[in-house]
């Protein structure tokens, strides 16, 4: 399982690459698609199906909106000249990489193996939940009774969301 | 805002109704199955979303239909705080407490109130990506004028 998840995780960097580099703005919102489709492959492989659903259904939402979107400006790409301060700001962007990039090998050295479960809270919850909620879906059990504040507190993110979007947009139209 | 084909609208037409129906399944199996308020709103918004942009619609149209979505969002999130305070009401005084009776595991009615906290969940993702999609639309047919 882990090879497909390398092979999946690889598609995902190249579509990312390619999203960013691409000349066309159709073709690298398309790519970027590439990324969330295959997240949801990956989440179906880690067995997370509740996670998979909902990736697949908002990753599709956001693609029309981006596309329709898209469609209804400039499509060309804006050329930018290198001069000597991009060289700089690109030197140190990879001087940063190399740092993050060592500091993350020493952490990833303190873990367990890969699909081994390091937290107390996570075996508790598995055991406790059907018999605690009455939910026979834990995940729905620990987001709605557990963790009740955490799914308060995402849908007034989702409703501040909304309520920005119409402020912003609908002040712009009157004009 | 225009519509397209006639080969767009047929297959719409007969898709959406599944589409909304798979939502409303995945939302009230949501304490059972894999799936809850949040995967299910968001296929309910798709429905709405898919028969918009094949039908089209005119301006006027969309913009009630805007207020009543940006409406039933507003209830849905105070009916979800007004559980949670039931809750504190209800036996120990604890926020967001289950005060409903669990009944068995496995079945359709059961889990006490959690069920309600999915349906509300539903209706309030499924009606604030409608709106966000319905205001930018609007924006779009505004700046046309």
């Amino acid at each position: 399982m882990e090879l497909t998840l390398s092979i999946l995780l690889g598609f995902m960097i190249i579509g990312a690459l390619f999203s960013l580099h691409a000349k066309d703005l159709l073709s690298a919102v398309i790519a970027c698609g590439i990324v969330g489709y295959s997240l949801v492959i990956c989440f179906l492989l880690l067995r997370a199906p509740d996670l998979a659903i909902v990736q697949i259904v908002v990753e599709t939402i956001t693609l029309i909106i981006m596309v329709a979107v898209v469609l209804n400006s400039t499509r060309e790409e804006l050329k930018v000249k290198i001069d000597t301060r991009q060289i700089i700001n690109i030197s140190l962007a990879l001087l940063f990489i190399v740092v993050l990039f060592f500091f993350f090998i020493q952490a990833t050295d303190m873990l367990n193996p890969f699909g081994e479960h390091t937290l107390r809270m996570a075996s508790a919850y598995v055991g406790e939940t059907a018999a605690k909620t009455g939910s026979a879906n834990l995940v729905t059990g620990i987001v709605f009774d557990f963790r009740g504040y955490d799914t308060l507190g995402e849908a007034t993110v989702l409703f501040t969301a909304a309520l920005g979007v119409l402020t912003i947009l609908r002040l712009k139209g009157k004009k | 805002m225009k519509g397209m084909s006639i080969i767009v609208k047929k297959v719409a037409q007969l898709i959406a109704g599944f589409v909304f129906l798979y939502g409303i399944y995945i939302i009230a199996h949501g304490h059972l199955t894999p799936g809850g308020g949040f995967a299910g709103g968001a296929l309910l918004a798709g429905a709405y979303i898919l028969s918009i942009l094949a039908y089209g619609s005119d301006y006027l149209k969309l913009k009630e239909e805007q207020t009543e979505s940006s409406l039933s969002e507003s209830i849905s999130i105070l009916l979800i705080l007004m559980l949670a305070v039931a809750g504190m009401l209800m036996g120990i005084k604890v926020f967001f407490n289950n005060f409903l009776p669990k009944g068995t595991i496995g079945e359709l009615i059961s889990a006490g109130a959690i069920p309600l906290y999915n349906i509300f969940i539903g209706i309030e993702v499924a009606s604030a990506l409608l709106t966000i999609f319905l205001a930018l639309i609007i924006y779009k047919e505004e700046i046309e004028e």
